[in-house]
């Protein structure tokens, strides 16, 4: 079965630079995972070493219960897709599909009846002739996954394959790679991307990696709902969760936050008693937070310093007391509150998080 | 014909030769370490074997050609300067004493270091100019094409095309060369330009700046379209004329380029020598280093020693150069 | 794009320089061009800028030598034409350097020792003598004509032919074809290995192909020709052979052409060259099936250059192909030509703009790939 699987795999470039730390993942056959995570983070040489394009420092990476960290990445049964699609400017579409198997000596008769299956597939017959250049951005990256389809592979890796296209086109492709992954239920896909709606659309699960390191492993809503850390909770969703320095008051069942201004929260979250008055980030999603009137029992007031009107909704940046960044709030429709005004903001218990002085998140109760 | 079907039979076998050592080597090498199929242990062991040889392979034919004419050669002039004419017998510094107790090598540094300030200057200076007026007209691709023909022609048909310009007719005949013809039709006397001392040096001078003008202009003329636009509509804005916005924006813009230029034309310079042998063979003042070193090499038997000292006085002047390049292409190797 | 408030003075003053330039530039080569083609006679004793113009020319001609006098009564005469077939209309005639035009044309000249010269207006001369002419050589006859224009490709026809060009063409052109595409191949190959494989010693190799392609030849030339006396010893074959001086301008071909070629290998997208290898490809299929077709235009731009430095080399040539009629290149011919027939324009013009055309063709029509290959090789 074709598992991927990561055991203590490091990355330290020659200049002692440590990009990979020591990753661990098992992935599953069938399964369409995204590595997701800002510039610089590592995903992309993670990817790069389960291709075998780069070199693997140290652990073992093993692809269907094989360690293949010394095999050549044609002999791994694995097939890219890269982020400029990398077609062969000098050959047709049909040429650029049939390399592979030219390469490993396939016979003529199989390449073609490979390459007219996979062209089929993607719609890109009436293209076989035609050179890279003479074709759109979409049919490019279609011919790039076409030549990944005719090898057959066990695994497909995608390497921020959309970045190079525009918005409109993006949205599509991204349906025609998720049709692509319901008609090949068996094959292993992982993906590459710093777009976090991208991850959170194709994906069974999300890899979130920084600084060389996993921060969370799991279901795009899990992620959503669930987040391990500040830096998970900010990296998915938009606007980012507002993050809120308090100190913990009362510990228990029911924490008692308060922030550095008056207020203080009553969360349905449980804690240690060592946690006693010790710092700790509240969190809450903008589109959790609503607007209340004075009288209603609220978690903030301010004074409102922007209004942003998106049309189908109206961003608040409120400007707490006590606190560094303003809080955002992320309001449905259009409202009548201008620049200057006081608002209160409200948000049900069940959506607030609390993340510890390590910005580790505490677990929630229920 | 007979000569024609050999030549071509040469010729083939010369190129045939080079590509069969690359297909047969590496041809080789895939059959010794089969890296497509076969067990993945053998596989990855033959993949790291064959990863290790097959630069050498792919450099070893450039590597040996290198050294063999160029690196072991520089070795080579170093020791066969302290050697007799022969290159057999030892003779300590001799060769340097007499050289810098040459009247025939201090003319020939003069006019060397000559050549070194001018042609670099003008052919710089003048490949600008017109690199910055062809961009603004119409036609501006031929003159650049026009400009820049001269390229292609070699160092003795230049020389041939400007001897003729050069050419004196004594008496009452009629100038048939160019520049004599213009003194005549301005009143002036024929001269005889090439034997003129110290400016003869300049009117073959002039034949490398006709030369190399239109290298300069091609290189500089692509480094003044890179300026990017708004740099200069941000000082026309700013009130600046057509010369401010030459020399303060867009000159400083292409500095690195024009310094490469320059550096081109005069290693190119301190290697010219096909000029003055055809132009004057060295006579009437006009000798440089190159020259002075081919004809120590060849004239009466030639002797080793003094030819080696004379280029290896070549190399020096160019090693300031040499070192600049490295340091440059290593820090935009680092860039990568 | 700059200055458009001001365009009228300054842009007339623009294109007044630049074709000022151009002529300047274009002039020595086009009166090579159109001395090529004169009548060698016209050609030595006038301008080639003259050359459409029947206007006066100052000529001199020399008689028939004496043995071809005939005895017309008591008088020894020599009777030719002065412009030996071709069409002119002779005004004045002389007997010296001096005055050409002391005589109107027609009259019988009165020289020394009761000698006489008519020359009549269709160029037909009379010299005549009471005495018979001595010595091996004809008098001299200066005079003024109006010729029409004359050209011709009679240079062309003796230098290609009697000054042995020809053989010189074909051995040009036998030392330039290899010496262009051996170091090409060598080259591309290395460039590859040194943009793409991994191998220890790669950086120093790079610096080092940097440093060399500034080392001058002339270092190279006395050390060579030791090796190449000795080797040519070695193998009973003489030092001066084609396969010599292939090499020897592959060698030094070398540095600028892996140098060119690496920075346009090193450009070309890795992402292009990461899915050959992930497709399967070896560094000799990447090589050979992308890296090669998709590096045409640095290879084209190589060419241009090794060919027209190959073909246009005079010191190479002369150092390791030798002087002898049998493998002398265009270039050396046209130097030796230049110290042998140093008077004679009409066959130097006529060699030099052979040895210049072929050149200029590439020039022109590849015009394109050379400048891109200078700019690949300087500006970075």
């Amino acid at each position: 079965m074709a598992d991927v699987k990561l055991t203590n795999v490091k990355k330290i470039y020659s200049n002692n630079v440590e990009v990979l730390k020591d990753i661990n993942l098992d992935i599953k056959q069938g399964e369409f995972i995204v590595f997701v995570g800002p510039s610089g983070c590592g995903k992309s040489t993670l990817l790069r070493m389960i291709s075998g394009l780069e070199d693997i420092s140290a652990g073992t990476l093993e692809i269907d219960g094989v360690v293949v960290n010394d095999v050549p990445p044609a002999l791994r049964g694995i097939a890219m897709v890269f982020q400029s699609y990398a077609l062969y400017p000098h050959m047709t579409v049909y040429d650029n599909m049939a390399f592979s198997l030219q390469i490993a000596k396939v016979s003529k008769a199989d390449i073609d009846q490979q390459v007219r299956k996979a062209a089929d597939m993607l719609q890109l017959t009436p293209y076989l002739d035609r050179l890279p250049k003479a074709l759109s951005g979409g049919q490019r990256q279609r011919v790039a996954i076409g030549r990944a389809i005719v090898r057959r592979p066990k695994v497909f890796l995608f390497d921020e394959p959309l970045s190079n296209l525009d918005a409109a086109l993006r949205v599509a492709t991204r349906m025609e790679i998720a049709n692509l992954k319901d008609s090949m239920p068996d094959s292993t896909m992982i993906y590459v991307t710093h777009d976090q709606v991208e991850a959170m659309t194709l994906a069974d699960r999300i890899v979130l990696l920084s600084g060389g390191d996993i921060e969370q492993v799991g279901s795009p809503l899990d992620l959503y709902e669930h987040p391990a850390n500040v830096f998970v909770a900010k990296f998915i969703g938009s606007p980012a969760m507002n993050i809120v320095p308090c100190r913990i008051e009362q510990t228990g069942a029911q924490t008692l936050v308060s922030l550095s201004a008056s207020a203080s929260i009553q969360t349905p979250i449980v804690t240690e008693s060592s946690e006693q008055a010790k710092p700790a980030f509240f969190g809450i999603r903008p589109e959790d937070l609503v607007v209340v009137s004075a009288e209603q029992e609220s978690l903030f007031s301010g004074e409102v310093s922007f209004v942003e009107s998106l049309g189908e909704a109206t961003l608040l940046y409120v400007k707490i007391p006590g606190a560094d960044d303003m809080v955002i709030a992320k309001q449905a429709g259009t409202l009548n509150i201008k620049r200057g005004d006081k608002v209160y903001l409200s948000a049900p218990a069940e959506k607030m998080h609390l993340f510890d002085e390590h910005e580790q998140s505490y677990l929630r109760k229920g | 014909m007979g000569q024609l079907a050999s030549a071509l039979v040469t010729m083939i076998l010369g190129v045939m030769g080079c590509a069969a050592y690359f297909y047969g080597s590496n041809f080789l090498l895939d059959k010794i370490f089969p890296t497509k199929s076969g067990a993945a242990a053998d596989v990855a062991r033959n993949l790291r074997v064959a990863n290790n040889i097959r630069p050498w392979l792919f450099l070893g034919p450039a590597v040996l050609l290198l050294t063999f004419y160029l690196f072991y050669p520089v070795i080579d002039s170093i020791r066969l300067s302290f050697y007799g004419r022969s290159g057999e017998d030892f003779v300590g510094l001799a060769n340097y004493k007499w050289l810098f107790s040459s009247d025939e090598f201090y003319e020939s540094f003069r006019n060397n270091m000559l050549w070194l300030i001018v042609v670099p200057t003008a052919a710089t200076f003048f490949g600008l100019i017109i690199a910055t007026m062809t961009d603004r007209i119409w036609w501006g691709n031929i003159a650049k094409s026009l400009i820049f023909m001269p390229m292609a022609i070699s160092f003795v048909g230049a020389s041939v095309i400007w001897k003729f310009i050069y050419d004196f007719r004594t008496g009452g005949e009629d100038q048939i060369g160019l520049l004599n013809a213009l003194v005549v039709f301005f009143g002036g006397e024929p001269q005889t330009w090439l034997t003129i001392p110290i400016w003869n040096n300049f009117f073959l001078m002039v034949i490398l700046i006709w030369i190399q003008t239109g290298f300069a202009m091609v290189i500089l003329s692509a480094a003044l379209r890179g300026i990017p636009d708004e740099t200069i509509e941000a000082a026309v804005l700013d009130g600046a004329n057509g010369f401010q916005i030459f020399y303060k924006i867009m000159v400083p813009q292409i500095w690195g380029t024009i310094a490469v230029v320059w550096t081109t034309i005069t290693i190119l310079v301190l290697k010219v020598f096909d000029i003055v042998l055809a132009m004057t063979n060295a006579q009437w003042g006009t000798q440089v280093l190159a020259n002075q070193m081919f004809s120590w090499m060849f004239n009466g038997g030639g002797d080793f020693g003094r030819g080696a000292v004379i280029a290896l006085v070549i190399m020096v002047l160019v090693i300031p150069i040499m070192v600049w390049n490295i340091r440059r292409a290593n820090a935009e190797m680092e860039g990568r | 794009m700059i200055t458009s408030s001001k365009r009228t003075p300054l842009t007339f003053l623009v294109h007044a320089t630049v074709l000022f330039l151009v002529i300047i530039w274009t002039i020595p080569t086009a009166g090579l061009f159109i001395s090529s083609i004169r009548d060698k006679n016209q050609l030595s004793t006038s301008g080639w800028w003259t050359a459409l113009s029947t206007s006066e020319q100052r000529l001199v001609a020399r008689a028939h030598e004496p043995k071809k006098q005939v005895q017309e009564g008591d008088r020894f005469v020599i009777r030719g034409n002065l412009f030996e077939g071709s069409a002119g209309e002779v005004t004045k005639f002389g007997s010296s350097s001096l005055r050409p035009d002391e005589f109107d044309v027609g009259t019988v000249a009165e020289l020394k020792k009761g000698e006489t010269l008519q020359v009549m207006e269709n160029g037909d001369y009379a010299f005549s003598s009471p005495v018979e002419w001595k010595g091996s050589r004809g008098d001299r006859i200066f005079y003024t004509a109006e010729t029409p224009p004359r050209f011709t490709l009679e240079n062309y026809r003796e230098v290609l032919n009697a000054e042995g060009l020809g053989k010189s063409f074909i051995n040009s052109l036998t030392v330039t074809i290899p010496a262009t595409i051996i170091p090409i191949l060598v080259a591309a190959f290395a460039a590859y290995a040194l943009a793409w494989m991994r191998f220890p010693g790669r950086a120093l190799l790079v610096a080092a192909v940097v440093g060399l392609l500034v080392v001058p030849l002339q270092m190279s030339l006395i050390p060579l020709l030791k090796t190449y006396n000795l080797i040519g010893e070695f193998f009973g074959v003489g030092s001066k052979t084609y396969v010599g001086i292939w090499l020897a301008h592959t060698g030094f071909g070398l540095p600028l052409a892996i140098y060119l070629l690496r920075n346009y290998i090193v450009g070309l997208p890795r992402e292009i060259i990461e899915s050959a290898r992930v497709d399967g490809a070896s560094d000799f299929d990447i090589f050979r099936k992308i890296v090669l077709p998709l590096s045409f235009p640095a290879l084209a731009s190589f060419a241009i250059f090794q060919f027209l430095w190959v073909w246009n080399d005079l010191l190479i040539a002369m150092v390791f192909l030798g002087n002898d009629a049998d493998h002398m290149v265009l270039t050396g011919q046209l130097r030796e030509l230049l110290g042998s027939r140093g008077g004679n324009w009409e066959i130097l013009t006529a060699s030099a703009f052979i040895t210049i055309i072929i050149p200029l063709c590439v020039f022109f029509g590849l015009q394109r790939y050379l400048v891109r290959g200078l700019l690949a090789g300087s500006v970075k």
